[in-house]
């Protein structure tokens, strides 16, 4: 059977607001970053058939598409939790002790770097530099970013994200 | 005196104490300079102040502000034919000023855009800003509502001729994004992988059209000379670099964080008496001055003031004036396998020394750091700095950054890799 034709179709609110980003753009193609955005805030993340919706509606081909897509670190090609957590993984954050932050935050999480809690409440993963040196070791959740941030602190921050 | 004197660019947010909203901006003198600039002097009369108060770019690169603008100069063939891009994708690691600029004083970022793109010709401009600033992208687009609100952007602004339609990216993330022409194919929703050059984007950026990319400090500063002129700005530098200078410092001092100084500050000031001095235990080895993509400073330098020139020739660059701080507790060799670690990660995957010469560097360095380091693996190390870092073997300079840290912890922290690799083992490794 082929797959090729499996498509999930956008709603009206994605269509809407790409077509909101298409309006002062040159052409259609280049909202392919906006569209991708779009429709991963409102699905989580973006499957194959969400993928060739979005290029059938920016005229464009879904593997053309799909090579952006895979370039853009904060496009999820694969699903993840209902809470993303970020962590970062470079140098100021380093030597503020990242690394062992990032340990004992796998150990309270109970899943390494690229995975999903059981419950799919989290996603734990490396991300560079948030821009937040001063307040290293830094993580984001979703929109929310913490910093300094220590081991103690953990129970509670998860806490607030269901 | 108001700290707006001397601080053109965070002042009024000490003044108001956080967030300087539209009021507070205006009632500080906020948008009177892009009033002169539209109503009383012409665009090349603007790019000709700003190359004479000597703005250099706060991106990194430090190319001078004014004579970039001259580039693109020139009425606009069609409406929007031109392109102001603002670089808010602050990504290099140990950098924070960006951010604070955009989401403490928004408006000083659209103001200092409104007399660029007047400036250049640009009647569209965008900013590019990273993906993870959440909290940036609010006040900025916030602000943006605003100013349209206010007639500060649109058409005919101050009743002038001039329109200026301003627009946020927000990038899907990557650090090669920072690059300017990566950035303008991920502005036109393309791959963020850089482009050849010639031709520069002033000649043909994004969409094709001419473009010019400045860095959020660089633009914050550009009302303040408007107001204040070139002269008054170069008396802000304390050396032959002018206009201040957001430092930034992080790493295991008593108070890290963001200070608005005059440019050329020395590195020991700012250290001990704008960051409180290392904490107790830990002492001072190496900074990286300007972000991970710049070459380490040691005790000799330390003493030397913070601007392009003094910087540059102690071997190192300036970069975005946010320094990392290496205290005697970091192994270096780890530090710089972190470091590489970025670096290979980030690479756009297009040129072949980057791809593959720099997650090759990161394993060596790891076997180093981890007790299976071989004799030669040093020579082997420099060989690849040489190579993968010279410019001209790369499509852009991704690679040569990246070599930067690595070879001047080669050369000023040698012993350390020597001795992991002699005695098999990390001395910083506690158990």
């Amino acid at each position: 059977m082929s797959t090729v034709e499996l498509i999930s179709p956008l709603t009206d609110a994605e269509r809407n607001e790409i077509e909101a980003e298409v309006a002062h753009l040159p052409d259609r193609e280049s909202a392919a970053i906006d569209a991708l955005m779009i429709v991963q805030k409102h699905r989580g993340w973006i499957s194959d058939e969400s993928l060739r919706a979005i290029a059938k509606f920016l005229d464009m081909s879904a593997a053309t598409l799909d090579g952006i897509a895979t370039f853009y670190n904060l496009i999820h090609r694969q699903p993840v939790g209902r809470n993303v957590v970020m962590v970062c993984d470079s140098v100021s954050c380093y030597v503020m002790g990242a690394d062992s932050f990032a340990q004992k935050l796998q150990d309270h999480l109970g899943i390494k770097f690229g995975e999903t809690t059981r419950d799919d409440c989290f996603t734990l993963l490396p991300i560079v530099c948030l821009g937040a040196c001063d307040r290293a070791p830094t993580m984001l959740i979703n929109e929310d970013l913490f910093g300094p941030v220590t081991e103690d602190e953990l129970t509670e921050i998860f806490s607030r994200y269901s | 005196m108001s700290l707006q004197d001397t601080k053109p660019l965070i002042g009024r947010v000490q003044e108001v104490g956080g967030l300087v909203t539209l009021s507070d901006y205006e009632a500080g003198g906020g948008y009177t300079a892009a009033q002169k600039g539209l109503k009383q002097m012409t665009p090349s009369e603007i790019i000709d102040l700003v190359r004479e108060a000597n703005l250099r770019g706060r991106g990194g690169a430090g190319f001078p502000t004014g004579v970039k603008w001259g580039f693109a100069k020139g009425e606009p063939q069609t409406p929007g034919y031109k392109y102001l891009v603002c670089n808010g994708d602050e990504m290099e690691p140990g950098t924070f000023k960006d951010r604070y600029l955009i989401e403490f004083n928004p408006h000083s970022l659209i103001e200092g855009m409104i007399l660029g793109a007047y400036a250049i010709g640009a009647e569209k401009a965008y900013v590019f800003l990273r993906g993870e600033y959440h909290e940036p992208n609010r006040q900025l687009a916030r602000a943006i509502a605003e100013a349209r609100e206010k007639n500060y952007l649109g058409r005919s602004i101050f009743g002038s001729d001039f329109n200026l339609d301003l627009r946020i990216h927000l990038s899907g993330g990557r650090y090669i994004c920072g690059e300017e022409t990566a950035l303008l194919n991920a502005l036109e929703g393309k791959r963020g992988q850089p482009r050849y050059k010639p031709p520069f984007p002033p000649a043909s950026g994004a969409w094709g059209r001419p473009t010019i990319v400045n860095n959020v400090e660089t633009l914050c500063n550009v009302p303040a000379i408007i107001q204040n002129g070139a002269q008054w700005y170069q008396d802000l530098g304390l050396t032959e670099d002018a206009g201040t200078k957001i430092y930034g410092i992080s790493g295991r001092v008593n108070k890290p964080g963001l200070w608005e100084l005059p440019m050329g500050t020395p590195i020991r000031e700012l250290v001990d008496d704008h960051a409180g001095g290392m904490r107790d235990g830990y002492k001072l080895r190496g900074i990286l001055p300007g972000g991970a993509s710049t070459d380490y400073l040691v005790e000799e330098h330390f003493d030397l003031p913070m601007d392009y020139k003094t910087i540059q020739d102690a071997g190192s660059r300036m970069g975005t004036g946010t320094m990392i701080l290496m205290d005697d507790s970091i192994c270096p060799v780890d530090m710089a396998r972190n470091l590489q670690h970025f670096f290979a990660q980030e690479s756009c995957g297009f040129c072949t020394p980057c791809r593959e010469g720099l997650p090759w560097v990161e394993e060596l360095l790891a076997d180093i750091e981890n007790g299976n380091g071989k004799d030669g693996d040093l020579e082997l190390l420099d060989q690849n700095a040489l190579y993968i870092g010279a410019p001209g073997n790369t499509f852009c300079l991704h690679a040569t950054g990246a070599i930067e840290p690595l070879q001047s912890a080669l050369k000023y922290f040698r012993d350390d890799f020597e001795h992991h690799i002699k005695h098999k083992s990390c001395p910083y490794r506690k158990s």
